[in-house]
Order: structure tokens, then C-alpha cells, then sequence
């Protein structure tokens, strides 16, 4: 018999996955639209024996995360729009203490209080860093509840592999949907104590500081080498994106998330009606797949976004340097409709919108 | 004493004082670096013991000090230290803080482990200044001080009157509470009592602990060592009344 899958909540899925991964530390504060995650955490970690924390704010949230990974152990914690600003300074000491923790970022509209609608308004701040100094985050940024699932064992993996905090990053209605979806198997034993570099119980280990390691254990200017070649690895190495009838196609969205749901619709009728259209979808923000652009030669790029601002698009318009035009078709508050998309790129095809 | 020998005690570097100290002459860290140490080892927590550090001149104490420690960012080492406690439950956790660290920036992350209650202690260096930016005005600053943004002296109507937050913390249901002084040899053997006291509090899981040390800083104060020592007893001290708040008995004297 096939395997069942689940019908279940997006957050909830996204909690559940991570539990699955071997996460038993999160702490977070509520915040719409993903206060359905320590909702789920709260119940779901003392039955597995982990440790649940509503924190008094997103700050405290990412600190606990900060303690709990310097131990070793697989700690997370959630937030929008907002919450996500406060936890920006955390996400900057852990890149340069070099611990692993990993982030869901369950987009809203709009900055300042914004609202709770889904948007793709955050993609600089989590794609450029909220945070100061010199870091990246990898960013994950799924484009259904499946990929949601199967990312999260996949954050924790690349956090340990590099010791640097994971974004993982679904627009609200990823994290607000219904729909079936195959969990991981049982629940991954990680053993916390497996890292050389983590605080452990036993006695007598060598004596550690988890703090930028210029200050005690290498120069500064080894430490300036380091963390560019950490960089330049997860550059090299973990660009992830997925390609959808590119090779013949006249023009190419980009779009990533839920967007990417409705420009692979529009691909698909746009062929029926005899526009060659293609997607490349991003699947991690940073790295950005710039590789998947170098391959073909459409007469256009339409990056389609929903957002005010057109925000991904810089970074298409660096990929596609020096191959084709670049366009930009931001939808704000609103999601894009299969119309409007064709519409869209049938006016860029004709030369009548604005090049980036 | 045995037949007219004298017993000696040889006068050693403490075991977990790992490197010189990058302190000022007559800081008051330096001497909570050797006490903290001294105890550890008696109290047998020096190879379990595991903290956050403020940021602030008290973060300078990761480096002398031989423990495992995670430099927390400003105001946020009681929570960074909640979570390390949260997944260590049997190590020895505490996050070391200033005054403008956990009483001005980081004062809901203060506030939020005692109302929590959660079993990790916290030494709250006490001196009256932001130290390591050069001496601004502190949450703790006293009246008519001088600091680097109060430079006619502390006026309570622009900075309103210190925080008292040993006082603050006892109103919540935790472990203990006590604030001391290192001013002195007599008050110095009074804040051990504390600080030992503190660590039993959480090694029997009775949760939240918080010691206040008043300490000196002869750089910002611009005065010497010895001055330094007797402006705590002097000055600090009439404001600040010193012993034991909550826990223990709550004998406050």
C-alpha cells in the first residue's frame, strides 16, 4: 500500500517537519500569519521531550535559539514581517559566532506594521541580510507546502555544514494552506554532543568562546579570509532552483514562492495559445541560482513578483547580464492572475514595457 | 598547629584564570574574575559551569576567564544563557551582565528569566557607568554624578532616579536575590556567601537566582582605586542597601 499522506496546515506541517529533523528547542513569539507554529510547538515538544518557550519578544526568541545552538542542538524559531526585523541583530552574532540555527519567515504585506496578507515584500531584507556586518544567510524559500516539508531537515543539514543560520522563507498563504503532503519518517536522533565545536556537558573540554573568533583564536585578517571563503563555498555549492520549459522558450518568468504556482500556470497556457513562454524558479534566495540563467538565450526575462517594489528583480537583472532584456511586473498587495501574467509578458515580448 | 609550625597557604593564580586580564587598574571585573573563580573550584561547578556574556567591558572576562561561554548580543544574556540552560539542564548556567547591559538595553530579557523563573543565575556588575564607551550616564547612575552625557552631574529630572533591580527582581517568584559589594574584604567575604548561595539555588533546581555586585570603575569615576573603593561604601551603598532580598531566608540588612 502507498504511503498516506497528510492533510494538514502549512504551519503545522512546517512545525512537524522540523520536529522530524531532530529539532527539540524552539522558542518565538506570536505573530500573524505564523503564530500557528508555537501554537503547535508549545504542545508537540513536550510530547517528544523538547523545549517549547514563548519568548517575551522575537529578540529573546533568536537569543534562546543562539544559547540552545551553541550546544549543539537543533533549535529554530518563527516569525513575519517584523518579528523578523527585531531578530536581525541575533542572526548577525550567530553568522559570526558560526552557530547553526534555523529561521521561518512566514511572509506579510507591507512594512512598518504592514498587514497579515501574503506578500513577497521581504526579499531584500532576507535575501541582502536585515542584519549589520558581513554574513549571508542561506535562504530557502520553498514554492509549495511540500517543498516546505522536505526543506526543513534540509536547513538544519546546511546550518551544521557551514554553522550559519538557515532561512527558511514562505509567503503567508504557503504557511496558511491546506493541502497533502508526505512527512518525514519518524523522528531524526541528533546527537548534539557529535560536534567538536559545540558546549557540551562533559568535563575538562577544551575551553571555548563562541564570539567573532578573531577576538581570541586567529587574526583578523585570517578571519576576513575565512569568512569570504565560507561564503564563496555556499556560493559555489548550494544554489538550488528548478527550471520549467525554458529551453525554447521567447521569454522567461522568474518568479519564486507562491508566484511560481501561477507563472507555471500561465506557462502552460501560454503554450497552449502559442506563446513560447518558460520559468525559472529560485528555490534558495541566496545563493541565487544565477547558473540556471547562462544556458539559454530568451528574448526576454519577466520577473514576476508580489510585492510594491520590484525587489528580486535586481537580482535577475544581475543573472541575466549581457543575455536579454530584464522586465519587472510587481503585483503589490495582490497575487498575479494567469492573465495578467501573459498579458504581461505578450507586452514585453512587443517592446512596450520599461527594461530594469 | 602542630609543634610551632606555621601552616602557609601558598598564594596561587586561580585554576580557571586562563590569561591576563584586559581591565582597567583598580576594575572591579577583575577582582569578580578571581572571586567567581575561587568559588567555582570550592563549589565543584569550574568544569561545568557555562554562561553568556553581556556586552560591555564584563565581556572582556571570556578571555581570562576559562569557561565556555557565548557572547551574547547587548542586553540579551539571560535569554541567550535560558536557552544553553534549556537543552544543559545539569550544567552550571549563568550569563555575567552590567548595569547598562542587563538594566537599561536588555532589562525585559532581565525581567522576563525571573518571571519565568528559570534556573539560571545572574551576576549584575553594578558600577554606575557604561564603562566601556566611556563613561555615559547608567540606568544605575546616582545623583548628581558625573558622567560623559550627565557632565553637570545626574539630574534625576532628565534621567529619573536609578534602577534599583535587585529590588525589582525580588518582587517575582524566584530562587534568590542578593546585592553586595566588593568595596572591602568584609564585604567581599558577604558577597561570596551570596554568590555561593546563588549557585546552590540552582544546582537544587530551585530556579532563578541574581546577585548584584556593586563594583568599582576608577577610569570613569576619575578617581584612584582606593577612592573608587570608598565611594561604593560611601556613596553606592546608602542607595543601594546590600545583603540578602529574597531566598535564603530573605534577610535584607
Amino acid at each position: 500500500m502507498a504511503k498516506s499522506k497528510t492533510l494538514i496546515k502549512g504551519n503545522y506541517a512546517i512545525a512537524e517537519a522540523a520536529i522530524r529533523s531532530g529539532c527539540t528547542f524552539f522558542a518565538g513569539y506570536p505573530i500573524t500569519p505564523q503564530s500557528d507554529i508555537p501554537e503547535y510547538m508549545s504542545s508537540r515538544m513536550p510530547e517528544i521531550g523538547g523545549t517549547f518557550v514563548q519568548s517575551e519578544s522575537e529578540i529573546a526568541g533568536i537569543s534562546m535559539v543562539y544559547g540552545a545552538g551553541a550546544c549543539g542542538y537543533r533549535a529554530m524559531t518563527s516569525s513575519s514581517g517584523p518579528g523578523i526585523s527585531l531578530m536581525q541583530e541575533g542572526i548577525s552574532y550567530m553568522a559570526s559566532s558560526e552557530v547553526p540555527a534555523v529561521i521561518v519567515d512566514i511572509t506579510r504585506y507591507g512594512c512598518g506594521l504592514g498587514d497579515i496578507s501574503p506578500s513577497q515584500g521581504d526579499y531584500l531584507q532576507v535575501a541582502k541580510n536585515g542584519g549589520h556586518g558581513d554574513y549571508r544567510c542561506i535562504v530557502l524559500a520553498p514554492g509549495f507546502l511540500q517543498e516546505a516539508v522536505d526543506d526543513m531537515p534540509l536547513a538544519f543539514e546546511l546550518a551544521e555544514k557551514y554553522r550559519n543560520p538557515v532561512l527558511v522563507v514562505c509567503d503567508g498563504s504557503i504557511g496558511q494552506m491546506i493541502e497533502a503532503v508526505d512527512l518525514p519518517d519518524g523522528i531524526k536522533d541528533h546527537d548534539a554532543n557529535q560536534f567538536e565545536w559545540s558546549i557540551k556537558h562533559t568535563r575538562n573540554g577544551k575551553h571555548k568562546t563562541f564570539c567573532p573568533p578573531f577576538y581570541y583564536d586567529i587574526t583578523i585578517e585570517e578571519n576576513d579570509r575565512l569568512v569570504r571563503q565560507k561564503y564563496e563555498d555556499i556560493k559555489a555549492n548550494e544554489a538550488r532552483g528548478e527550471t520549467f520549459y525554458i529551453e525554447d522558450a521567447e521569454l522567461i518568468l522568474v518568479a519564486y514562492g507562491t508566484t511560481s504556482r501561477i507563472c507555471k500556470e500561465a506557462v502552460i497556457k501560454a503554450r497552449s495559445e502559442g506563446l513560447k513562454l518558460g520559468l525559472i524558479r529560485p528555490m534558495t534566495l541566496w545563493p541565487y541560482p544565477v547558473d540556471l540563467f547562462k544556458t539559454i538565450t530568451p528574448k526576454a526575462f519577466l520577473t514576476v513578483e508580489m510585492c510594491v517594489i520590484p525587489q528580486m528583480v535586481e537580482d535577475v537583472a544581475l543573472a541575466a547580464r549581457g543575455i536579454a532584456p530584464v522586465y519587472s511586473f510587481a503585483t503589490g498587495s495582490s497575487y498575479p492572475s494567469v492573465k495578467n501574467i501573459i498579458e504581461e509578458a505578450n507586452r514585453a515580448i512587443a517592446g512596450g514595457c520599461k527594461e530594469v | 598547629m602542630q609543634g610551632g609550625v606555621i601552616m602557609t597557604k601558598e598564594l596561587k593564580i586561580p585554576d580557571l584564570i586562563i590569561s591576563e586580564n584586559g581591565f582597567c587598574p583598580g576594575c572591579g571585573h577583575g577582582v569578580m574574575a578571581k572571586l567567581l573563580s575561587n568559588i567555582f573550584v570550592d563549589k565543584h561547578i569550574d568544569d561545568i559551569a557555562i554562561a553568556a556574556a553581556a556586552v560591555g567591558c564584563g565581556c572582556m572576562i571570556k578571555g581570562t576567564f576559562g569557561i565556555d561561554w557565548v557572547q551574547a548580543q547587548h542586553g540579551r544574556a539571560a535569554a541567550v544563557a535560558s536557552g544553553m540552560k534549556k537543552v544543559r539542564p545539569d550544567n552550571f548556567v549563568f550569563s555575567y551582565q552590567g548595569d547598562g547591559d542587563a538594566g537599561s538595553i536588555g532589562i525585559a530579557e532581565t525581567i522576563y528569566a525571573a518571571k519565568r523563573n528559570d534556573n539560571i543565575t545572574t551576576f549584575f556588575i553594578n558600577n554606575g557607568v557604561f564603562g566601556m564607551t566611556g563613561g555615559q550616564t547608567a540606568p544605575t547612575t546616582l545623583k548628581d554624578q558625573i558622567t560623559t552625557t550627565a557632565k553637570n552631574g545626574c539630574d534625576y529630572n532628565v534621567f529619573g532616579e536609578p534602577l534599583k533591580l535587585a529590588e525589582l527582581i525580588s518582587t517575582f517568584n524566584v530562587g534568590y536575590v542578593a546585592r553586595g559589594s566588593i568595596s572591602s574584604y568584609k564585604e567581599m567575604q558577604k558577597t561570596k556567601k551570596y554568590i555561593e548561595t546563588a549557585i546552590d539555588c540552582q544546582m537544587n533546581g530551585n530556579g532563578y537566582s541574581f546577585v548584584e555586585i556593586l563594583s568599582p570603575c576608577p577610569t570613569n569615576w576619575k578617581l584612584s582605586p582606593i577612592q573608587s573603593l570608598s565611594r561604593i561604601d560611601k556613596e553606592m551603598m546608602e542607595f543601594f542597601n546590600c545583603g540578602e532580598l529574597k531566598g535564603n531566608g530573605g534577610s535584607s540588612c
